[in-house]
């Protein structure tokens, strides 16, 4: 499942951090450039513990922490295992982690995490934060997230996930003192690029298309799954109604009475046996919904390349507005309506000396306003080119989960026919002997 | 063994067999011969005997001005001796079926008569001219009218006869002989007088059939219950399954290289589907009326004992009657009654005589009510002794048949599906394999 980045991927610095920052990384990629860190370590949620403490408001709270283990890889020479160094984490932390990454590589589909509370679910399951069985999946999908993120060429090489993998204590304020939270981008902000952004990139208006769609219908595909869960659940259970019934049956028939007996038992065995199925079925849910959340990190990089490009084109028609106006005072002709003009026209026109400084200024600012106007379409550039190219790297990881997923249904699917063939074939056995 | 001379009314069956004729207990004559009549032979010679082969098919609908209704062909192909000819076709509609039975029910009331279906299904909304009701119908009708032919007594009755051959005009005419209305309202109330009653001594034997019964009972219902819901919760499922295929079929429009295994994943549970369906069809039309079928005999059967403690109830009534005219006579003959005999002028010893010879009359008179009701009872008791075997070996075959037919079913399905399944898996892996091939076929 673990995604064997190579290191092919060149690392391409984020313009949006400090230039300490990107040294940092620039520094780590140097040292470790081509080295993938699973090469190096083990990575692995272990257990998961209930705590209680007091929370921010200081009220008592329950809460569940997880044990991060890791291991290093070439330790085990003379074949002995390492122990594993461990620490513990809570859900709100490796959520701290996610939102860092994303806005810190946001032109990398981030892995997702599993869900936050238990949704589309079918009544056996609780949909209780504290079930053991939905902390049971949650931590193995902890785990899956942590080893998608080691094994991404670039976020494998993060220095806040390193010290998340290996430091407890103050790794949240060192989380918050990369001050990533001032970067990232508002939802208004985001929301007005997509509406009024002229040119972007038609592939990436696209991905974001299927991102929806893909939205959609794993969505669809999970709330009717979760109905058939429950209703197959349902069959199987009844037919343990069965059991019972034939069992006292059998004690008041001579000749029929073995032949009902050990029928029932064959009916208990086939309603006991919906328990085993529908766990597997459960884990192909979970593959299922990897990738809804992770259709959101992928529409998340698109929307970031409608925000470049639409500073980009602001930029770029700012510069052309001041270009207009440079024009129009230096040669007094108001080509377009303006309130300046219109001002001036009320007002009287300018002296002479303000005109200069005006002019002057405008010189200024062209010059500024072309060089933002190139900086921006460089960024523009590098992040159409780094984020497609985590877009195809992430194309094939999907192509490549999802057929596994369906594989892996199928051979679930197997499994239940060879399993009711069994039993009803010693069903009816049984029944001849009737 | 057989003694056929002793009663003319008994006709010769081809049947090498022990078994009993058309008659009606009343004209029976000693309990020996009739006990006699009443063997039943073993399973597989009245397999191998058989000499009588009915069925009941297309359904027709029969419109009048004043109703509607079915009509279904009743065939007949026998080779006995009491039928005028060796093959027969009629149509009969249900009304017809309902006379057949209460006919050999009144002639037979302490034999088992296989249930007919129900007048009217409400439990899941059928209309009465639904295509699945009526062939649902048309198979127990089918069952009902062979386990007649099957059953050696019920096979011989004139209705019987008179059931599969007459004209539809012949039936009508038929039908309105017979004990009438009023006749069948005086033994209901003999009954119930009876019941109220209540019998005293009742054998061991009848007591457990009872007992049985009501535990058959409860667990043939649980059973029919049971079906039911499993029938209700597979067609939900199937609802929800069916959903699945379009969402398949959509998500494979969006992609490109996961769009042939989506595609065959929603191909994959169409067929599942399809299978699946089948199966709850096989449950519910086949499984299920069986079961529904015996609900409906556990009923028979309550009511078949009832009139055999009936039976057994009016003769011991009749015993207690004839010892109190004993008793009525031992007191007279001490009694001298004086004073009114003498106003009337008679000798008191006239009195007594006329008195003694009342008696008398009337001690005999019940005396042969007895004898008749003893016999009556024992042929009874003989009678759902012998019917009460021969019924639990065709519930036995019935049930089995039916539940076998089940598993059979449902094996077949999981093969379906099975199959379905692999070769989906065969494909995926095969074009895994051919893609890192890179050289694809």
């Amino acid at each position: 499942m673990a995604d064997s980045g190579s290191g092919d991927i060149a690392v391409i610095g984020n313009t949006d951090l400090t230039t300490s920052e990107s040294e940092n990384n620039i520094k780590n990629t140097m040292v470790e450039k081509g080295t993938n860190l699973l090469k190096r370590m083990e990575i692995g949620v272990a257990e998961a513990e209930k705590r209680t403490g007091k929370n921010a408001v200081n009220m008592q709270e329950t809460y569940t922490v997880y044990l991060v283990e890791t291991r290093a890889v070439d330790a085990s020479s003379e074949g002995t295992t390492p122990v594993p160094d461990s620490l513990w984490r809570r859900y709100s932390e490796f959520e701290l982690l996610k939102n860092y990454l994303l806005v810190t590589y946001p032109f990398l589909v981030v892995p997702p995490l599993p869900e936050k509370r238990a949704e589309f679910v079918w009544h056996k399951l609780s949909a209780d934060n504290m079930d053991p069985d939905f902390v049971e999946r949650r931590r193995v999908g902890l785990e899956n997230f942590l080893l998608r993120v080691a094994s991404h060429a670039v976020l494998s090489n993060d220095k806040i996930f390193y010290s998340f993998l290996t430091e407890e204590n103050g790794w949240k304020e060192s989380v918050f003192e990369t001050g990533f939270q001032a970067k990232a981008d508002s939802r208004l902000k985001a929301l007005n690029a997509t509406f009024r952004v002229k040119n972007a990139d038609k592939r990436f208006a696209d991905m974001k298309q299927y991102g929806d769609e893909l939205q959609s219908v794993i969505s669809q595909l999970l709330r009717v799954r979760a109905r058939a869960a429950d209703r197959l659940y349902g069959v199987y259970k009844v037919h343990g109604n069965y059991g019972r019934v034939f069992s006292e049956w059998s004690a008041i028939e001579k000749e029929m009475g073995d032949g009902l007996q050990s029928a029932g038992h064959h009916m208990d065995a086939y309603a006991a046996s919906v328990d085993d199925i529908l766990e597997e079925e459960e884990h192909y849910a979970d593959q299922l919904k990897e990738y809804l959340f992770y259709a959101d990190a992928l529409r998340a990089v698109c929307r970031k390349h409608e925000l470049t490009q639409f500073e980009l084109e602001m930029a770029a028609q700012d510069l052309i507005s001041k270009k207009q106006q440079q024009e129009e005072l230096a040669t007094g002709t108001v080509r377009t309506f303006s309130l300046k003009g219109m001002t001036s026209k009320l007002f009287g026109q300018e002296t002479p000396e303000q005109r200069e400084t005006k002019l002057k200024m405008l010189e200024t600012q062209i010059e500024e306003g072309e060089e933002l106007v190139k900086e921006r379409n460089r960024e523009c550039e590098e992040f159409v080119k780094s984020a497609w190219v985590d877009i195809e790297r992430f194309k094939e990881q999907k192509d490549h989960d999802l057929r596994e997923a369906l594989i892996s249904y199928a051979i679930m699917q197997i499994s239940m026919c060879k399993k009711g063939i069994q039993v009803w074939n010693n069903a009816k056995e049984c029944f001849s002997k009737m | 063994m057989l003694d056929l001379d002793e009663d003319d009314d008994l006709e010769v069956f081809s049947k090498n067999t022990t078994e009993g004729s058309s008659f009606n207990p009343s004209t029976q004559t000693s309990p020996g011969s009739m006990i006699n009549q009443y063997k039943f032979q073993e399973e597989e010679e009245e397999i191998d005997t058989k000499d009588i082969f009915v069925t009941v098919d297309d359904p027709e609908s029969y419109v009048t001005a004043i109703e509607t209704y079915i009509t279904y062909r009743v065939v007949t192909k026998t080779t006995r001796s009491e039928f005028d000819s060796s093959e027969f076709e009629v149509r009969r509609r249900y009304q017809d079926f309902l006379w057949l039975k209460a006919r050999l029910e009144e002639a037979h009331p302490t034999l088992i008569v296989h249930p007919l279906p129900e007048k009217f299904v409400m439990k899941g909304m059928v209309e009465r001219f639904n295509e699945n009701f009526i062939e649902t119908r048309r198979k127990a009708l089918n069952r009902f009218l062979n386990r007649i032919a099957d059953h050696p007594i019920f096979s011989s009755t004139e209705d019987f006869r008179i059931f599969l051959t007459a004209d539809v005009g012949a039936l009508t005419s038929h039908k309105k002989q017979g004990p009438g209305f009023l006749s069948r309202m005086g033994e209901s109330v003999r009954g119930l007088a009876a019941t109220v009653r209540g019998v005293r001594n009742r054998p061991e034997e009848f007591t457990a059939m009872q007992e049985y019964v009501e535990a058959f009972g409860q667990n043939i219902s649980s059973l029919d219950k049971v079906t039911q819901r499993i029938v209700r919760e597979q067609k939900e499922y199937l609802e929800d399954l069916k959903e699945c295929v379009p969402t398949y079929t959509q998500w494979s429009n969006s992609e490109e290289e996961l769009a042939e295994p989506l595609r065959g994943m929603a191909s994959c549970l169409e067929r599942c589907f399809t299978e699946t369906e089948e199966q709850v069809k096989e449950l519910n039309d086949n499984l299920n009326p069986t079961l529904h079928e015996y609900v409906l005999c556990t009923e028979t059967l309550k009511t078949v004992l009832r009139r055999r403690d009936i039976i057994q109830a009016e003769f011991e009534a009749k015993t207690e009657a004839l010892l109190a005219k004993h008793a009525d006579r031992e007191t007279d003959s001490k009694v001298l009654s004086l004073a009114w005999d003498n106003l009337v002028g008679r000798s008191p010893e006239e009195v007594k005589q006329q008195k003694q010879q009342k008696l008398e009359g009337e001690i005999k008179e019940i005396r042969e009510d007895l004898s008749k009701m003893e016999d009556k009872l024992e042929w009874a008791n003989n009678a759902l002794k012998s019917d009460w075997t021969r019924w639990k070996k065709v519930m036995r075959t019935d049930l089995q048949s039916a539940f076998m037919d089940t598993a059979e079913k449902n094996v077949n399905c999981y093969e379906k599906c099975l199959a379905v399944w692999e070769s989906f898996l065969l494909s995926q892996r095969t074009d895994a394999e051919g893609t890192q091939v890179s050289d694809s076929s």
